[in-house]
């Protein structure tokens, strides 16, 4: 069994409002899943139907190769996007508290506190009141709340948000560091840009409905439509100019006489990308060739607008 | 279940650990004693400041009535007129004047007479002056009818019917009222505990949602499960203050009687001269102790074992009903000030059971008001508390009407429990919305 979560068909709605119409995912094992799409798309109310929150109206959900069942919430790990902590509890109390709700026994959870404590250097923290706290700091209680039992599945809705980037960077590596000791983990957002480095694996939610998933790398290669930016360094930049828009499907020219640098992007109809560089040669030194690969939010604009296209 | 006691612990810490609970169990019967104490002080500053009126007397009449008392001084104005006795009485800062005119009979004096004061003047200080004219024209009236005040003393008598069941059992007029305020005293604990700790309640569930850890705590338990929890907590919370006051007020009773060991001395002593005294006494007022006898065993007739154990009942199934309502509200607003609307409704039946029931059980325990509420569950709580002290069975409350009382609150229970769940399981994930009574049914149905 390589997933660890997987959805059939999953719909749910609110009085006539669909939130999320037959949904199926399959969230690979020991990797990062990223859960794409605007806010508003139905990516919470499928977290939470995953955390047995809400439950679906049809459809079923298979965990770790069994139906999801009350005592998986044990081994499931949930920091939601409206978040908080009681804000007068005592830091420590409040942590154990929570530890204990997820099924630890007191001493284990103290023993486990104290190490996440000690790594995040908090020590000093055990006996303050959260409201004391600035809002960054209860943000790394709360991460370490959501991962103390540790569980088999992580799910993180916008993870980053609340966090400077120092504490957001520390986060993102403790999230790395957990999936490289085999969590899983479902990473929810609408910002794309911290997709691209973290997610191996994505599904874009739209409108209730799942419009794209599978492995990123093959959705970008299946994205990828042959255009390649370069860079040349020559003087002539006017006459070659013209050779190229002749030869090939130009844009973005553009051409630095001072510096004789000229650079601009291709257009190509096949992935002869071989040809191309080939006759580049000619021209002059080539200092930049890059393949432009789709960015994970330029590959869901488009499809969208595709998807409303064919509607 | 095993996390419900989890959750009871915490809601239960959270709720005495809190400071204005603190402040408020030691401080509430310090402020209970201390306003009584002044209200006490108070009234005997007002009563004690003695009135003084001026008396211009121009007949031959009263002359020896005005006579200073207690509360009233009485000054003799002689050899002025009436608008020199009412500037030096203005002067002199007097309470007022009051000015006999002459005539020929007491009839038209009193007629006539006038009190003059700067304000209106109070109603005892009238009282008193109207019933010295009182006194003597009463006199005149008997003497012109020729009875001696002996006589009319004589003629003055009291009667009161006597009353008993068909069984024979003695009754006592105002044995009712006394078990009507025993109970009512249950039924208003039970009110000021729901409105109270079901307000806590309320408070707790808003405070989850605000600080936004609802969603952390709702995906390790059951929302129903944390419901419960908090209503269990709060209870215990709420049991924990009233057990703290019946505590302190004991103690408070023997410290301040170990102070008084003389005056406790004397107590006893004194206990034993009345019970000496009433031994020998027994035989010549036979009538007296045997009314006070009826009345003191009507009242331990009163099934005290029976009311508690009724109380708790209850007690918990009132609660349970009402404070699940107020986990709803809490749960479908977003801060205290939208609870409003929402709040009146429940403050309703427990307004009208209380004041319903004061007035139809004292008057008539048994009439179909008294019997209507004491069955309809949202006020059956308190007002069947006010009728349980006349005891179960023959001559109190039919044990049916119990019952079905009971069995109509457990109903009750859990279906209200089971539409707050549900308000309560989607309102905690809604935010930003003042949601209305039809957003409310709409969520029973998600």
């Amino acid at each position: 069994m390589n997933s660890i979560l997987v959805t059939n068909e999953v719909t749910k709605h609110f009085g006539s409002y669909t939130a999320l119409n037959k949904v199926s995912l399959e969230i690979p094992k020991n990797s990062i899943y990223g859960l794409l799409g605007p806010n508003g798309a139905g990516k919470t109310t499928l977290i939470r139907i995953i955390n047995q929150i809400t439950f679906p109206d049809s459809g079923s959900v298979i965990f770790d190769g069994e139906p999801l069942a009350p005592h998986h919430i044990a081994t499931i790990g949930y920091l939601p996007e409206e978040r908080g902590l009681y804000k007068s509890m005592k830091v420590g109390e409040q942590a154990v508290y929570l530890a204990r709700l997820k099924g630890l026994s007191k001493l284990e959870a103290k023993k486990r506190l104290k190490f996440w404590f000690d790594r995040l250097d908090i020590g000093d923290w055990w006996n303050k009141k959260i409201q004391e706290l600035s809002k960054g700091m209860a943000q790394k209680i709360q991460f370490i709340v959501t991962v103390l039992h540790e569980p088999k599945l992580l799910i993180f809705d916008e993870p980053f948000s609340g966090f400077d980037p120092i504490n957001a960077n520390l986060i993102k590596d403790e999230i790395l560091r957990l999936r490289d000791q085999g969590t899983s983990i479902i990473f929810s957002t609408h910002r794309m840009e911290s997709v691209e480095e973290l997610c191996e694996y994505i599904a874009l939610i739209h409108e209730s409905e799942k419009i794209l998933d599978g492995k990123l790398t093959d959705i970008k290669k299946e994205y990828k439509n042959n255009r390649f930016a370069i860079g040349l360094s020559t003087p002539h930049g006017e006459t070659l100019q013209q050779q190229l828009y002749s030869k090939f499907d130009v844009s973005d020219f553009d051409f630095n006489p001072n510096e004789s640098q000229m650079n601009f992007t291709v257009q190509l109809p096949s992935d002869d990308s071989k040809g191309l560089l080939h006759y580049l040669t000619t021209l002059g030194n080539i200092n930049h060739f890059e393949e432009k690969i789709p960015s994970a939010n330029e590959i869901f604009i488009r499809t969208i607008q595709n998807k409303s296209i064919h509607e | 279940m095993s996390k419900l006691p989890l959750i009871i612990k915490r809601e239960y810490l959270a709720k005495v650990r809190n400071k204005s609970f603190i402040i408020m169990t030691f401080l509430s019967p310090i402020l209970m004693v201390g306003m009584v104490v002044l209200i006490a002080y108070l009234t005997s500053l007002n009563d004690s400041e003695k009135k003084a009126v001026a008396v211009l007397n121009e007949s031959n009449f009263f002359t020896a009535d005005f006579t200073t008392t207690d509360d009233v001084a009485y000054f003799r104005f002689f050899n002025l007129d009436l608008q020199q006795s009412k500037d030096s009485v203005e002067r002199m800062g007097y309470s007022g004047l009051l000015h006999i005119p002459d005539s020929d009979s007491l009839e038209a004096v009193a007629k006539n007479a006038y009190f003059y004061s700067k304000d209106a003047p109070s109603s005892i200080l009238l009282d008193r002056l109207e019933s010295v004219f009182q006194d003597r024209l009463r006199e005149k009236k008997l003497h012109d009818l020729g009875v001696s005040s002996q006589d009319f003393a004589r003629v003055k008598s009291k009667f009161e019917i006597n009353t008993a069941t068909y069984s024979g059992q003695q009754n006592i007029k105002g044995i009712n009222e006394i078990k009507a305020g025993i109970g009512g005293a249950f039924g208003y604990l039970i009110m000021m505990f729901i409105i109270i700790y079901g307000g806590f309640v309320m408070r707790s569930v808003i405070e989850e949602k605000t600080s936004r850890i609802i969603e952390v705590i709702i995906s390790s338990v059951k929302p129903f499960q944390l419901m419960l929890g908090k209503i269990i907590g709060t209870a215990m919370a709420g049991v924990t203050q009233f057990a703290i006051w019946i505590v302190s007020a004991g103690l408070l009773f023997v410290v301040v009687l170990s102070f008084l060991d003389l005056d406790m001395g004397t107590l006893t002593a004194g206990q034993d001269m009345l019970k000496g005294a009433a031994g020998e006494m027994a035989p010549s007022i036979p009538s007296v102790s045997k009314t006070v006898n009826l009345y003191t065993n009507e009242v331990l007739k009163i099934p005290f074992m029976m009311l508690a154990t009724f109380f708790l009942i209850y007690f918990v199934l009132g609660y349970l009903i009402y404070s699940s309502i107020y986990a709803a509200i809490g749960a479908a607003v977003d801060n205290e000030t939208d609870t409003q609307q929402f709040i009146f409704p429940i403050i309703l039946p427990l307004m009208l059971a209380i004041y319903v029931g004061f007035f139809s059980v004292f008057s008539n325990p048994h009439g179909p008001i008294a019997v209507g509420f004491s069955l309809f569950p949202l006020t059956s709580p308190i007002v069947m508390m006010m009728r349980l002290p006349e005891g179960i069975g023959e001559g109190g409350v039919p044990l049916w009407e119990v019952l079905t009382s009971i069995t109509l609150l457990i109903g009750t229970f859990i279906g209200i429990v089971w539409l707050a769940a549900k308000i309560y399981r989607v309102g905690i994930l809604m935010y930003g919305k003042k949601p209305s009574y039809k957003d409310l049914y709409k969520w029973l149905k998600y």
